[in-house]
């Protein structure tokens, strides 16, 4: 490949492509009808498909979120399953225009992919599942132990990484698919299960014969923000999926939610009225929507906390606490630019 | 004939040309192909490059026949896949070949309880997909095996459970034998044959063997009648006729589709993906996922894989002019 042909290449398409502010993506999304976005293939709470093929999870909902800001409808997506391996080659040749798949913002993964992130929606980080009768309290106690993990994730990396500083040695048990990899740890293949801490709660949930013979330890290996990806070189793109984000975060935190933004819309505070596009506010022109873009939001999927206690809250099996995910004013991470 | 002038009308002249025309039509559409590419990675922001295989690993894989750990290269990486997958290929490829040749001699002999297990066994294994072949095998020594609990001993120190057949092996460095014992997550110590490589070995071996079964029955039943008729007036026994008659006219047949056999049992050995034993597809696309580089990784993956089968096809080929015909 000549280096240099390809940067000439590329330089002369740039020159063609003019600076216009509409965004090639949401152009052909729009002409479409529909977002294409690249979901798991089955995890419950994230992204999961009922038997009558209906798709719903965190991940979903953020799908839904942008489909409703974009085209006025967030039930106007087409949503594809993904395994771990083919998600970047399928955001990369364009066959989806949003990935929405539990997916760790990592540096590697924003610079050398012709991907970038914008948010992170979710923060995790990594557990070990393991059955209590192994009577093992904590992962230090973990030295020779046979590991199931996913291939191709951040997940198989930090493994490594963590069974080499703690000096102890581990066979990995590898596999593609993750129903293969829980159906061995349900034979007893392999002692441990390890993942992000939130896929873990949802198999725990989901998956195991009896969910309380099985206990997450309590060390936590890495951080895992999980975040939609789109492609590089469209920034106005990148731009609106990122502000659905934080939509949903200061909706939240002025405390509207999906039963009174109708209501909501008639208050004259200055910032809801920025946020839902009321008297001539218009932020929805920047990012190439109407000025309604986060009140349909709203409306059609809910704010950040409705969308995280419908998928993964307390009375869902996964049973999980807000901790980090919590608005920043309640001491968690979730924290959003002004909008205005 | 064909002076100067006239060199087109020379058939020689114009078959090379037409050579010639065709040659440069071929490497035009590849260059087509290879333009695309490259202007689409480039559109997208795609990097292209080998580098990445300099670069630290991150991930263990699990066998491994040479030191290797995740601070190890990607290419190093590449290697262990490529030996698991030789390890798997090349045993399975004997097991095939003895399962067959049996097989197919059962298939031919006259007693009717045996021939038809022998046909039956044909066509069951060659008409279900080997995939399905390879979840039933690894399913079945998955639920199969012992518990890590209370294994099952075989004697001599070898020992069946869940982590697989651990066998006494040499502590590294020495003469000495280490024996498998139980530890708190499995069977330690010893060298360990794997579930996956288990089920692999299986399942590749004995669909493969259904086909070679086809292929040497047809090579027995390509040798003349009169070869029978004159081995048994010379005295041999059933059995030497087959050994010393029969069999060597038979592989002169069979060995061009048992090169192709042994091309498939290799290619195949890629669906091990699928039940976790980590050959080279299975590496591949870890570094495939961990750096990005889908185009690259997949392209060593074919070029080893054109590698092994062109030199199985070479070895078969001597193989083959050293028992051919010599007519004097």
């Amino acid at each position: 490949m000549n280096r240099l042909k390809l940067a000439g290449a590329a330089i002369a398409l740039g020159l063609m492509v003019s600076p216009a502010m509409a965004s090639k993506t949401l152009e052909a999304i729009k002409k479409k009808g529909e977002v294409s976005c690249g979901v798991n293939t089955g995890l419950g709470g994230f992204g999961i498909a009922d038997s009558s093929g209906k798709w719903t999870g965190f991940d979903v909902d953020f799908c839904r979120a942008v489909a409703a800001a974009a085209l006025g409808d967030a039930n106007k997506v087409r949503y594809v399953p993904l395994s771990a391996a083919q998600r970047f080659t399928a955001l990369q040749s364009g066959e989806i225009d949003l990935l929405s798949r539990n997916t760790t913002w990592t540096m590697s993964r924003d610079t050398q992919l012709g991907t970038t992130f914008g948010v992170t929606t979710f923060y995790d980080g990594q557990g070990f599942l393991i059955p209590k009768k192994l009577k093992v309290k904590s992962a230090k106690q973990l030295k020779g132990a046979t590991v199931c993990v996913q291939s191709g994730t951040t997940t198989e990396k930090n493994l490594a990484d963590y069974f080499r500083q703690q000096k102890m040695q581990y066979k990995p048990v590898v596999y593609e698919d993750l129903k293969a990899l829980i159906a061995a740890y349900n034979e007893g293949r392999c002692a441990v299960f390890t993942s992000d801490a939130s896929q873990l709660a949802a198999i725990r949930a989901n998956d195991m014969k009896v969910p309380d013979d099985h206990m997450i330890l309590p060390e936590i290996i890495s951080k895992e923000p999980l975040g939609p990806l789109v492609r590089r070189g469209d920034d106005d793109w990148a731009k609106l999926v990122t502000w659905v984000h934080f939509a949903m975060i200061t909706a939240e935190e002025l405390e509207i939610t999906s039963a009174n933004v109708d209501a909501k819309r008639s208050e004259t505070i200055p910032e809801i009225q920025r946020l839902l596009g009321q008297g001539n506010n218009d932020f929805g022109k920047s990012i190439g929507v109407d000025a309604a873009w986060a009140y349909r939001v709203i409306k059609q999927v809910g704010n950040y906390g409705e969308v995280f206690e419908r998928n993964v809250g307390a009375k869902t099996p996964l049973k999980l606490s807000r901790g980090q995910n919590d608005l920043w004013t309640k001491g968690g991470l979730q924290y959003a630019p002004p909008i205005r | 004939m064909g002076g100067g002038i006239f060199l087109l009308s020379n058939k020689r002249v114009r078959a090379l040309i037409w050579q010639v025309v065709l040659g440069l039509v071929l490497l035009a559409g590849l260059g087509v192909l290879v333009q695309n590419l490259s202007d689409n990675m480039a559109r997208r922001g795609v990097e292209f490059g080998f580098g990445f295989l300099s670069g630290p690993a991150g991930f263990d894989i699990a066998e491994r026949l040479i030191a290797y750990d995740a601070d190890s290269t990607y290419w190093r990486a590449y290697v262990v896949g490529v030996i698991n997958t030789l390890r798997v290929a090349l045993i399975g490829i004997v097991l095939a070949t003895l399962f067959g040749l049996m097989i197919a001699i059962g298939s031919l002999s006259f007693n009717p309880l045996l021939q038809r297990l022998c046909r039956g066994y044909v066509e069951v294994i060659r008409n279900v997909p080997l995939l399905l072949q390879l979840f039933f095998w690894y399913l079945s020594l998955a639920a199969g095996l012992p518990d890590n609990d209370n294994p099952f001993e075989l004697g001599l120190g070898i020992v069946l459970s869940k982590s697989g057949l651990q066998i006494p092996w040499f502590i590294e460095g020495g003469w000495d034998l280490e024996f498998p014992e139980a530890g708190p997550f499995g069977m330690v110590g010893g060298a360990a044959l794997s579930p996956e490589f288990m089920a692999l070995l299986a399942g590749l071996s004995i669909y493969t063997s259904a086909f070679i079964a086809e292929v040497i029955r047809a090579g027995i039943l390509s040798v003349p009648k009169g070869q029978y008729e004159a081995a048994r007036a010379l005295g041999l026994s059933a059995g030497q006729q087959l050994r010393f008659v029969i069999l060597p006219q038979a592989m002169r047949v069979a060995i061009p589709p048992m090169t192709n056999q042994y091309l498939n049992l290799t290619k195949n050995s890629s669906l091990a993906v699928a039940i976790g034993y980590p050959e080279l597809v299975s590496v591949a696309t870890t570094t495939l996922n961990q750096t990005g580089h889908a185009v690259e990784a997949l392209a060593i993956l074919m070029l080893v894989y054109l590698t092994m089968s062109l030199l199985t096809s070479l070895l078969m080929h001597r193989f083959e002019r050293a028992t051919a015909l010599r007519e004097r």
